[in-house]
């Protein structure tokens, strides 16, 4: 059994610990908002936050975590209210098959919390996840949006 | 929007179950409370009345558009659902959608049509008929208001979903007159509306998909949860052709998690598992012997040496003739000539391919992400035994297609699997390194383009051999011509017609195949074979017009048709052809007409010690129509990342039979950083319907390699670009 706190709950998971972190939230827990894309950090598919931080948690082994406080994209909305990142998102349409904007969309929150005006090199910098339809200019221009929100 | 009625899955299943019994009467579902009366109306799950097979409306007034092509980014849903409310005269906010089922469709006599989704024909094939849908829903509507006020149906008029009569004063909401509606019989006469009075149609409105994609609640196919499901992982033979030979089940039995092992075909064997991570490690445990066979002989040098025996080969396959190209070429002031070569690309959608299956001895159902839910469905069939009218395929959001989910292979070993465990639903999930090394590959080409110019410099005589891979010998081998050929391969070649004619009058023309299959399948890459035809066309045409000292613009519109160089000549306008770029900065032109489009882009591109930097593209589109040109202006912005990505970094090479890039670390795409500037221009002439997904993709490659050719003189003609040293240019 593994400890683990997610959005706010916890949870007691029977699986082994050196299981990456991705597959007890999608599997175990049933929170597939998280996705898998490649299972070796390369395209950010999986990305949550770990107190805050951005994560790929395929690379994560759950008996890892401890206490910390797993954030994944079914909570970032809160009281019904979607974070700036989202509503950003939202008014510039940014998704086309929409399976790697849980990432996409985790790894900006994250970037906003450390800098809250990027500019294009610093998105450059940290958003580095793999877009297979081509959605980059606009999220680039709703990470904007959200920093002047 | 919801992809399903919204009912827990359970009652789902059993609705589908029931409905699937009954489906030669239609979907007849006991909810009315007269079921004499309503004994007609065909009810959604929900028990709300089907007005037609394309529109419910239920007494909320929410209005349910039926949607019979796959989402998968590309927005077509959200541009059939604009055509059936533009016709139907419903409030857009109204709107929700779903995805009937191909049982459900074969079942009622194809009444959605076809369901396959690729060659950018979602919107171009069904526009007519579900426009039809949607209009003969909205006099249906209107007949029964008037009927219900006694007045004459023509009196009445719909918009914003109430119907109204002007004379009287009187309005009524769809919602209201649905019942009544659904019971008439539908009219003859379906008039369409003029493009030119839609208000929905043709505007730019927001995606119905994205509020789900921003909180994680799309459910796509490697989504599926159901009670009691297991998970499989699988491995398939590397080499391509070769057969599984024994493996060592006892070695992993007694892992932790660990449900069965299973022989999958001849090639392929899985371990299936109470989670999915379990099953893939218990699959790495457990020793495989593969039987390679012949084909563990061909590596990418021995394909290239195959292909190159096709550039000079007497018999080849004739796409394109005009006049007598060889004779001109002999008798030129001036020839040219280029060779060239194209890689085999993944697809590389970012959701792996994975399927759930449940089988029971009479009924299979599968649930995944499919661009043709009919071939699923006949793959469901065949690969469970049971007949189609006893087997159902449950479309989710797509994860990316790119062509890849045209194929139904991993539904055929998903349900293979479920059969070993009859009553348990089975998730097949692939790992990326499978998915990497079992594609249906884009084709690999090589070709040779000769020019020749008379003394004047007038470009008489072009001869185009390609040689290599046909996708249909892959995929469609029965869709080949009586003579084993492959007419597909002159996408944007073609003497004329709707699809993809060649854009340049030639008084002496040749462009001829010579087909060449290596072991490794090909298939259906978006863009498909314009993305090589296009490089090879456009850069082609670029080096002329520098080795006869005419400007590349102006050398194409000597030669282009109309409509081919409207487009061209829109793009480096905007672009701003002709005027100084920025310091370091050269420019770049390329065309094509592809998918019934007639497409064009103009590249900004500069080179500093080998480093190639793309700037900004301006991407032109004639697609004839536009059911919504934002979504049009998505698919040149996403085309362009996907054509890039490939003409950079894209390629899979192949050793000892198989495919050496496993992942995304040795198969690279673009990232942000290299995104450039795209300025989409969507210019549709209403003269035709012509697709949008694909015919962009093919010229933004050309015309970067064009804008690269400016800035250092040096051509690629091999590529990924990533191969070739730009930095003694």
């Amino acid at each position: 059994m593994v400890a683990l706190s997610v959005n706010g709950k916890s949870y007691n998971v029977d699986v082994e610990s050196d299981t990456p972190l991705l597959w007890v939230l999608r599997d175990t827990i049933g929170l597939t908002g998280t996705k898998y894309g490649c299972g070796i950090a390369q395209c950010g598919a999986c990305t949550v936050h770990i107190d805050g931080v951005a994560t790929r948690s395929c690379q994560v082994p759950v008996g890892t975590v401890g206490a910390k406080n797993i954030t994944t994209i079914e909570a970032l909305a809160q009281d019904g209210k979607l974070h700036a990142v989202q509503k950003a998102w939202l008014d510039l349409d940014v998704p086309q098959c929409g399976y790697c904007q849980s990432g996409m969309i985790m790894a900006a929150v994250s970037l906003l919390k450390q800098n809250p005006k990027p500019t294009d090199a610093d998105i450059d910098a940290a958003m580095t996840n793999i877009c297979r339809c081509g959605t980059y200019q606009r999220i680039r221009a709703a990470i904007h949006t959200a920093a002047n929100a | 929007m919801t992809h399903m009625p919204k009912i827990n899955r359970r009652s789902f299943i059993i609705n589908v179950a029931a409905a699937g019994a009954g489906l030669t009467l239609g979907i007849k579902l006991p909810f009315a409370t007269d079921e004499a009366r309503a004994a007609d109306v065909i009810r959604a799950a929900d028990g709300s009345p089907e007005i037609d097979a394309w529109v419910v409306i239920r007494p909320d007034d929410t209005v349910v558009i039926r949607v019979a092509r796959s989402e998968m980014g590309q927005g077509t849903m959200t541009g059939l659902a604009q055509l059936v409310a533009e016709e139907l005269g419903c409030d857009w906010s109204k709107v929700t959608t779903e995805f009937p089922t191909p049982g459900q469709n074969v079942a009622r006599k194809r009444v959605w049509g076809d369901f396959s989704t690729g060659g950018s024909h979602g919107i171009r094939d069904s526009h007519e008929y579900v426009r039809k849908g949607g209009a003969a829903a909205r006099i249906m509507l209107i007949q029964a208001a008037a009927a219900a006020w006694n007045v004459p149906a023509a009196e009445c008029t719909a918009a914003n979903s109430v119907i109204t009569h002007k004379a009287s004063n009187r309005t009524v909401t769809f919602g209201k007159v649905a019942e009544a509606a659904a019971k008439l019989d539908p009219p003859k006469d379906i008039p369409l509306k003029d493009p030119k009075d839609w208000t929905i149609a043709g505007k730019p409105l927001k995606r119905l998909d994205t509020p789900d994609k921003i909180v994680g609640k799309t459910v796509f196919g490697i989504d599926t949860r159901m009670p009691g499901m297991l998970y499989a992982a699988i491995s398939a033979c590397p080499v391509f052709g070769g057969k599984l030979q024994s493996y060592d089940e006892a070695s992993i039995q007694d892992m932790k998690g660990v449900k069965k092992v299973v022989k999958v075909g001849n090639n392929a064997v899985a371990v299936v598992a109470d989670s999915w991570w379990r099953a893939k490690k218990a699959l790495e445990a457990m020793t495989i012997a593969w039987d390679n066979g012949e084909n563990a002989k061909v590596s990418s040098a021995t394909i290239a040496n195959f292909l190159k025996d096709g550039l000079e080969a007497e018999q080849a396959f004739v796409g394109n003739k005009a006049g007598d190209a060889k004779g001109a070429l002999a008798g030129a002031a001036k020839v040219i000539e280029a060779t060239y070569s194209y890689p085999y690309q993944n697809h590389a959608p970012l959701e792996p391919m994975n399927a759930t299956a449940l089988y029971k001895p009479d009924r299979c159902e599968v649930w995944c992400s499919t661009q043709n839910g009919e071939a699923a469905l006949a793959a469901t069939s065949e690969a469970s035994g049971l007949p189609v009218a006893q087997c159902d395929v449950h479309k989710t959001f797509l994860g990316g297609g790119f062509g890849r989910r045209g194929q139904t292979d991993f539904v055929r070993q998903a349900v293979a699997i479920a059969k070993e465990l009859p009553g348990t639903p089975v998730k097949l999930l692939w790992s990326r390194e499978e998915d990497m090394t079992h594609c249906f590959y884009h084709p690999i080409t090589q070709c040779k383009m000769t020019a020749g110019f008379d003394a004047n410099k007038n470009l008489i005589a072009l001869h185009m051999r390609v040689s290599g891979q046909s996708i249909l010998a892959t995929v469609f081998p029965g869709r080949m011509d009586k003579d084993g050929r492959d007419p597909v391969v002159f996408q944007g070649l073609n003497p004329g017609g709707p699809e993809g004619a060649f854009g340049y009058d030639i008084p002496n023309l040749l462009i001829d195949h010579a087909m060449r299959n290596p072991s490794v399948p090909a298939g259906f890459w978006r863009g498909v074979n314009t993305n090589h035809n296009a490089i090879y066309v456009e850069t082609f045409m670029d080096q002329l017009a520098h080795e006869i000292g005419e400007d590349p613009l102006a050398f194409r519109l000597k030669y282009l048709k109309p409509k081919h160089a409207a487009v061209l000549k829109a793009v480096a306008d905007k672009a701003g052809y002709g005027t100084p770029a920025p310091q370091g900065v050269y420019r770049g032109l390329a065309q094509i007409m592809g998918f019934g489009s007639y497409v064009a882009a103009c590249a900004e591109v500069s080179v500093k010690d080998g480093q190639v930097k793309i700037h900004r593209i301006v991407g032109g589109t004639n697609s004839g129509h536009a059911a919504n040109p934002e979504l049009i202006a998505r698919q040149v912005e996403g085309s362009f990342v996907y054509g890039l990505s490939a003409m950079m970094y894209g390629a899979c090479t192949v050793r000892g039979g198989h495919i050496e890039q496993r992942n995304f670390d040795t198969y690279q795409v673009m990232r942000i950083d290299e995104m450039p500037k795209v300025e989409a221009i969507v210019m549709p002439d209403g003269e035709f319907w012509g697709g949008v997904g694909e015919p962009t993709i093919a010229v933004a490659a050309p015309a970067v390699l064009n804008a690269i050719a400016a800035a250092t003189g040096k051509r690629i003609r091999n590529f990924p670009l990533k191969d070739n040293d730009l930095s003694a240019a």
